[in-house]
């Protein structure tokens, strides 16, 4: 993409070079162009917009500054809560629910003069990989219309990609946004865990959740990030005090930052040869500009991915109970009680929901609690500890972000075991409440990008954004977007 | 025990499980009112409605009641979890209910009984009310109803559930302990006590053995005991059923029973009802409870009295045993401050509380107590004979129904000018029947008039006022 960033744009709008209208209105000409066949929205915001637009303008002429994302465009994942907006989790059985209020990073947005441009599709309930779990269907990855842009976050990803909006919103329960960042080619983070507030985010596992930024490129992930961070008294895991400065140290360079390359995920089974390469580079490349790059061994890592697909159905099993067809949503109203349940929840969630409501219900059984849940909480607890050992010898961690580059649409919904793997080098920092964040790091040997992954202690983002941001000046020549249908 | 023998060499054992609507102004999780009686589903927001998005915040108050409760309940205050108790219900909004498992807030306490009795309490943990449903149509359950409407104003309210041990016996014992329970719940401030409101809902298990036996029977969980009274002929009527069953050779299923008052019976409930597997999980949206002890220390000293410290203090004051039904009444009634203002002003505290249980608690259903140092005056002006005990019951009951003070109500009533009338018809017998005694003593033997004043104490079984007589005697003579 050739168009400016978020911050340029922001400071182009303040100083009254461009009105916020203007950007808003070629943005929504390049929807109208490429959204029929990109997918990336469930629905477009055009009149929210405009009027949010136009808000912007007025403050800039009255001389009032309208904040640091003035007249940016913004997509949202459709699971952020927009108040008297339909906010449906791309599931029919949210079908037309308005919720009465604005998530905390909704509001922070619009506090900072963002403009939103729309609610992005996403996998149902945000359980999947790809995208295609939405009850509106899948979105396509821009960069080639035959490929899934990953997920659950895929709409978000396939906006900023498509240059719809050159910053979005997604959740990432495990890799939601990193992994679709890396399949799109675009910047994806996913903060501390309880850095960033869930108040309004539709939950999936609470324990996990964390709302992230998409962009073009690593300074525009920062500033959005440093905006919708910080303490929130409606989330009681929102952390107190500062927040740490995202975009603090992002010129600093790598010059004696110690980076350790996680054994277990860059030569894991199922990474692709062609993504180990581009890992290995981009080790190489940040070793020649003066970081001590070593490998480093975090075995509890090797159970992350069976911890996580108990944890997150467990407690999703719990969050989405509420969807009964009582007080909201889909309804399927039969003779009595019970059978109403049965019909509304049968008729209004997709099947890979309905899979991880049933793996999570049975997961907490009497009998079974201590065998799966408990036991996966222990996992947790290890790989914490492990984290814990790795950052004694190095600031951040480097690993790829998905195992292979964006897979052909189709290829893995009757698999969901293999679905599943494309979060193996995400899940860890889910697990741990550790921040990370994907960067492009040139192509796979399908022309498709590659992520790499920085992965960073609890409160690291400052580290972790100054190792990323290196790694994209050193990256290879992004491949031009083709767009074309294989 | 009364009980015991009724049911001919079986034990009836009670344990208990009090669920207390805290009385905090907000709800636990949300800053919605927490009130009694509002129009049906107006207080109410996305947090206690449960709506995507939404989180719990805990309330800080709440949590210092539930410290006050465990606290006046003799437990230790702990740090706590909280869980989710999964289960549909359309009462509740987000088919779970955030609870206490197994890490509740407080453990381990005991409760005394004015029997001096200790009930042991097992925990006292936080947790969230319900919605409340009304079934319309059919007789009023689930299953027969028309349709439902659900009022979710009470969806999010705080609740404290005490848990007793096994350690109750018989009806009446039950009736005590939620009798005391309340009592010590309304002194922290935590509740308001109000059973027919449902802020305080009690469910019982109930079991028997044969006496003497150490072993628990199987149980059964009694649920729908609206007042005391329901609660008492619940357990008796539970209790006997058990022993009948028993006696005809079969056994006890442990199970969940429903009390039905017009009928005085209790009622099986659909076993399908039973089979909830909770799947109780820690709440990943609330971190742990971890209340500093300074925090705890605070509350512990901001508690006032409790009844069972007051019934000693009455008892010493008093010199009767703690276990009197005087000092139960009179602490229950809260004059025990009555009986300590007697005793600031030097009255006879045994009088008082004589008093107190009996007068002033009859007058109670109808007046507010006596002023405390109104109160005391009477209490030494009847301990002093200057009103018979009759005067007293009859200024007192005046006192309570209008107040003032109790010298101006007994000359209001001409209590003392009869007392003087009658005192100087004693005398003039005494002398009468004394002739030449009060001749010497008219003659000048002053020695005498401790005989006459000897003779009027003894004629008046000790209730005259003897410097009043002796002042009448001297007249008397000075007028021969
Ligand atoms: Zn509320």
């Amino acid at each position: 993409m050739s168009s400016p960033s978020a911050a340029e744009l922001a400071a182009r709008v303040r100083r009254g070079e461009v009105t916020a209208t203007s950007v808003l209105e070629e943005h929504l000409a390049r929807v109208a162009a490429r959204e029929p066949e990109v997918h990336a929205f469930c629905l477009v915001t055009e009149d929210l917009a405009r009027a949010q637009a136009a808000e912007v303008d007025r403050r800039v002429a009255a001389g009032v500054d309208p904040g640091p994302l003035a007249g940016v465009p913004v997509a949202l994942k459709d699971l952020l809560c927009t108040k008297g907006i339909p906010t449906t989790c791309c599931s029919r059985i949210l079908a037309g629910w308005r919720p009465p209020y604005d998530a905390t990073v909704v509001r922070r947005l619009a506090a900072a003069g963002a403009v939103m441009v729309g609610k992005t599709n996403m996998d149902e309930f945000a359980m999947g990989s790809s995208t295609e779990h939405s009850a509106f269907g899948p979105t396509r990855n821009p960069r080639d219309l035959s490929r899934v842009p990953g997920g659950s976050s895929g709409g978000s990803a396939a906006a900023v990609a498509a240059g719809f909006a050159p910053l979005a919103l997604g959740s990432d329960t495990g890799g939601s946004v990193r992994q679709p960042a890396a399949l799109c080619g675009v910047v994806g983070a996913k903060p501390t865990y309880g850095l960033v507030s869930r108040f309004g985010l539709v939950a999936f596992a609470s324990s996990l959740d964390q709302v992230g930024p998409f962009a073009a490129n690593v300074a525009d992930a920062a500033l959005a990030l440093d905006v919708i961070s910080g303490h929130d008294e409606a989330d009681s895991t929102s952390l107190p005090g500062e927040p740490p400065k995202a975009s603090a140290k992002l010129g600093l360079g790598v010059e004696g930052v110690r980076v350790g390359v996680i054994a277990e995920l860059a030569e894991a089974e199922g990474i692709a040869p062609d993504v180990a390469r581009r890992l290995r580079e981009a080790a190489d490349a940040l070793a020649s500009a003066g970081a001590k790059v070593e490998e480093i061994s975090v075995p509890a890592l090797r159970y992350a991915l069976s911890a996580y697909y108990l944890i997150a159905p467990a407690e999703a099993s719990s969050n989405l109970a509420r969807y009964d067809g009582v007080r909201y949503g889909l309804r399927e109203q039969r003779a009595d009680m019970t059978e109403t349940y049965i019909a509304t929840r049968s008729a209004g969630f997709g099947p890979e929901v309905k899979r991880r409501v049933m793996l999570g219900t049975y997961a907490l059984s009497a009998g079974y609690y201590d065998a799966y849940y408990g036991k996966a909480q222990k996992v947790r607890t290890l790989i914490i500890r492990g984290f814990e050992e790795a950052y004694r010898s190095c600031d951040v961690l480097l690993s790829p972000t998905s195992p292979t580059t964006a897979f052909a649409l189709g290829a893995k919904t009757a698999d969901p075991l293999s679905m599943y793997m494309s979060d193996i080098c995400t899940i860890p920092s889910n697990l741990a409440g550790h921040p990370a964040v994907s960067v492009p790091f040139g192509t796979g040997d399908d022309g498709l990008p590659v992520g790499a992954q920085v992965l960073a202690p609890a409160l690291g983002e400052a580290e972790m954004f100054q190792v990323a941001a290196a790694l994209e000046r050193l990256a290879p020549a992004p491949a031009p977007a083709t767009g074309a249908e294989r | 025990m009364s009980a015991v023998r009724d049911l001919d060499g079986w034990e009836t054992v009670v344990g208990l499980e009090v669920h207390c609507e805290l009385r905090t102004q907000t709800k636990l999780f949300c800053g919605c009112r927490n009130a009694f009686g509002d129009e049906p589903n107006t207080n109410v927001c996305p947090v206690c409605l449960g709506l995507p998005g939404s989180l719990p915040v805990l309330n800080r108050r709440a949590v210092e009641y539930a410290m006050r409760i465990g606290l006046a309940l003799h437990c230790q205050v702990q740090p706590s979890v909280f869980h989710r108790k999964n289960y549909f219900y359309p009462d509740m909004p987000k088919d779970y209910q955030i609870s206490q498992y197994d890490a509740p807030i407080n453990v381990g306490g005991w409760l005394e009984l004015p029997s001096g009795k200790r009930v042991g309490i097992v925990r006292a943990h936080l947790e969230e009310d319900t919605g409340k449903t009304t079934h319309v149509g059919g007789g009023g359950r689930i299953h027969e109803a028309a349709h439902s409407l659900v009022d979710y104003n009470r969806a999010g309210v705080p609740l404290v559930e005490i848990v007793s041990q096994p350690d109750i016996r018989g009806p009446q014992e039950a009736r005590e302990y939620v009798e005391e329970l309340r009592a010590i719940l309304v002194a922290t401030g935590a509740s308001d006590g109000k059973m027919e409101e449902g802020s305080l809902r009690v469910d019982c298990n109930v079991s028997v053995r044969p006496v003497g036996s150490g072993t628990l029977g199987p149980r059964c969980e009694i649920k729908n005991l609206n007042s005391l009274r329901s609660l008492a002929r619940a357990v008796s009527y539970e209790a006997a059923r058990q022993v009948e069953v028993l006696a005809q050779g079969g056994e006890v299923a442990q199970e969940t029973r429903h009390w039905d008052e017009q009928e005085g019976r209790t009622y099986s409930m659909r076993s399908k009802e039973e089979a909830y597997d909770y799947r109780y999980f820690p709440e990943p949206d609330l971190v742990a409870l971890q209340p500093s002890p300074d925090w705890v220390e605070s509350v512990r000293r901001s508690l006032p009295a409790l009844p069972a410290e007051r019934r000693e203090e009455v008892a010493r004051a008093a010199g009767v045993p703690v276990s009197s039904e005087a000092v139960a009444t009179v602490v229950r009634l809260g004059l025990d401050g009555l009986v300590r203002a007697a005793v600031s002003a030097g009255a006879d505290a045994n009088l008082a509380l004589r008093r107190l249980a009996n007068e002033v608690a009859a007058g109670l259903e109808d007046h507010g107590p006596p002023d405390a140092g109104a109160f005391a005056r009477l209490v030494q002006m009847e301990a002093g004979g200057e009103l018979t005990p009759a005067q007293a019951r009859a200024v007192l009951r005046l006192l309570m129904e209008q107040g003032g003070d109790p010298a101006g109500i007994a000359e209001r009533l001409g209590y003392q000018a009869l007392a003087a009338d009658a005192l100087a018809q004693v005398l003039d017998q005494v002398v009468g029947a004394h002739p030449r005694e009060w001749e010497r003593y008219c003659a000048g033997d002053d020695r005498l008039a401790g005989f006459f004043i000897g003779k009027v104490k003894a004629a008046t079984a000790g209730q005259a006022d003897l410097r009043a007589a002796t002042t009448l005697l001297q007249q008397r003579r000075a007028t021969a």
